[in-house]
């Protein structure tokens, strides 16, 4: 009876084991995975709050192509066509300003906490 | 030689009483008065200034239209934004609407000395679009196709490709000029280091080079000034315009004839300001909204049967002796 109990709580124990990083995986990839927009030559959302280790996703809706280009040539894009996406994962805290190199008008930011 | 200079200019005052009505900049030229005058040369003779300067000239009984005109001139052609590659709603078939471009240019009257292509030949800066743009071009009957890059025609490489089929004899980014028929003729690059938040920029290497290539010019000489984003401000907030272009206007002050032919607004704008004539051209390709009519200067759908009257091309008549060059677009519905 008490190994069977033990080996029930060993395999409760490993189950847990298993799912709890997962769990907390599945919140990780929740929290840490934002996408802008580009469509009309705007970025949505133009300024962004996020956590380090975040990765931000832009995808081009416009009908002609655009970039994302890091005012500080911290990271840059090719030129996106229509439905391209760029990511970029944000290590560093900090306020990262970036525009679109064709259409220079084109403005947004990220601030990472 | 000031004796003589002042004799034909007091002879002038004289013969041209009643004809210069407002000697506004004190150089001697008045259009009413001017066309006055080419209305009495009917008989025969006509007086020019050119930069203060009297000529005469016997006019034959027709037409001064370059290609006819006894006193020398000639006609080219600006095109723009032909953005090969582009194949979404508003113009599925951009390469279609170039070849009618290239078919109104081949049945003009007088073939044209030569193309100006301001810009945005290509859409996204590819290989097999470049090579299209090209090889259409060729079925053109004129001498050489001279360019300036658009912002799509530089992407992901800085130009690299654009100025290796197109810049060989070109400055820098791609800026260069060259002569023809008395006409000085400058390319300029606007689309190269844009600054975040910015317009068009030419930048201080390509600002020092045109300072020095215009400096040893008579103010006499008519230049033609030729960019993709528009050398005057158009409308910011859409980024038509160019951050620096105050600074190289300043260069051209002096000039008795500046023409600016810009390109990347996909509609027919102009200006005039002083000496100074600027004149956007319309798109092979797609429109664009007028300023501020939409919520973003992307390409304009239009009605199918509507499409081909806001696309065209600008043909550009210059006269010998007549300080505004004559810029003429049409469409290609045929007016």
């Amino acid at each position: 009876m008490k190994e069977k109990i033990k080996i029930l709580c060993g395999l409760i124990a490993m189950v847990v084991g298993l799912l709890l990083p997962v769990s907390l995986l599945a919140d990780n990839t929740e929290t840490n995975s934002v996408v802008v927009t580009i469509d009309n030559f705007n970025f949505t959302p133009p300024a962004l709050t996020v956590s380090v280790g975040t990765k931000v996703t832009w995808v081009n809706k416009d009908d002609v192509p655009h970039t994302v280009t890091s005012d500080d040539k911290l990271f840059g894009s090719r030129a996106l066509d229509t439905d391209d996406k760029y990511a970029f994962t944000f290590q560093n805290p900090g306020t990262y300003s970036y525009y679109c190199s064709v259409h220079p008008k084109m403005t947004g930011k990220v601030v990472v906490q | 030689m000031k004796n003589d200079r002042k004799t034909i200019e007091a002879r002038f005052q004289e013969a041209s009483a009643g004809h210069i009505e407002r000697n506004l900049e004190s150089d001697g030229i008045d259009r009413r008065g001017f066309l006055k005058c080419m209305a009495w040369a009917g008989s025969g003779m006509l007086w020019t200034i050119s930069g203060g300067v009297l000529a005469s000239k016997i006019l034959s009984p027709v037409n001064a239209v370059a290609e006819d005109s006894p006193m020398g001139g000639f006609s080219f052609v600006q095109i723009s934004d032909s953005h090969i590659g582009f194949n979404k709603p508003a113009n599925t078939d951009v390469i279609g609407t170039l070849k009618e471009a290239i078919a109104k240019i081949n049945a003009l009257p007088a073939a044209p000395d030569f193309i100006l292509h301001t810009g945005d030949l290509t859409h996204l800066s590819r290989a097999e679009e470049f090579d299209a743009l090209e090889q259409l071009l060729k079925s053109t009957k004129t001498g050489r196709i001279f360019y300036v890059p658009g912002e799509h025609d530089v992407l992901n490489d800085n130009g690299k490709q654009y100025r290796a089929r197109f810049g060989r004899e070109s400055k820098g980014d791609g800026w260069y000029s060259f002569d023809h028929k008395g006409v000085h003729f400058i390319g300029l690059v606007n689309v190269m280091n844009l600054k975040p938040g910015g317009l068009g920029y030419l930048g201080h290497d390509q600002l020092e080079w045109l300072e020095d290539d215009v400096a040893h010019l008579s103010d006499s000489a008519p230049i033609v000034v030729f960019a993709h984003v528009p050398l005057w401000t158009v409308y910011p907030d859409w980024g038509w315009g160019t951050d620096d272009a105050g600074q190289a206007l300043s260069y051209l002050k002096r000039f008795g004839s500046v023409t600016v032919l810009n390109g990347h607004i996909h509609q027919v704008q102009q200006k005039i300001e002083g000496k100074v004539s600027f004149h956007t051209a319309m798109s092979t390709a797609f429109p664009q909204p007028h300023p501020g009519a939409a919520p973003s200067p992307g390409p304009m759908k239009v009605p199918a049967d509507k499409l081909r009257s806001v696309l065209g091309l600008t043909s550009v008549n210059y006269i010998e002796g007549q300080n505004a060059l004559a810029v003429v677009d049409s469409t290609l519905a045929g007016s």
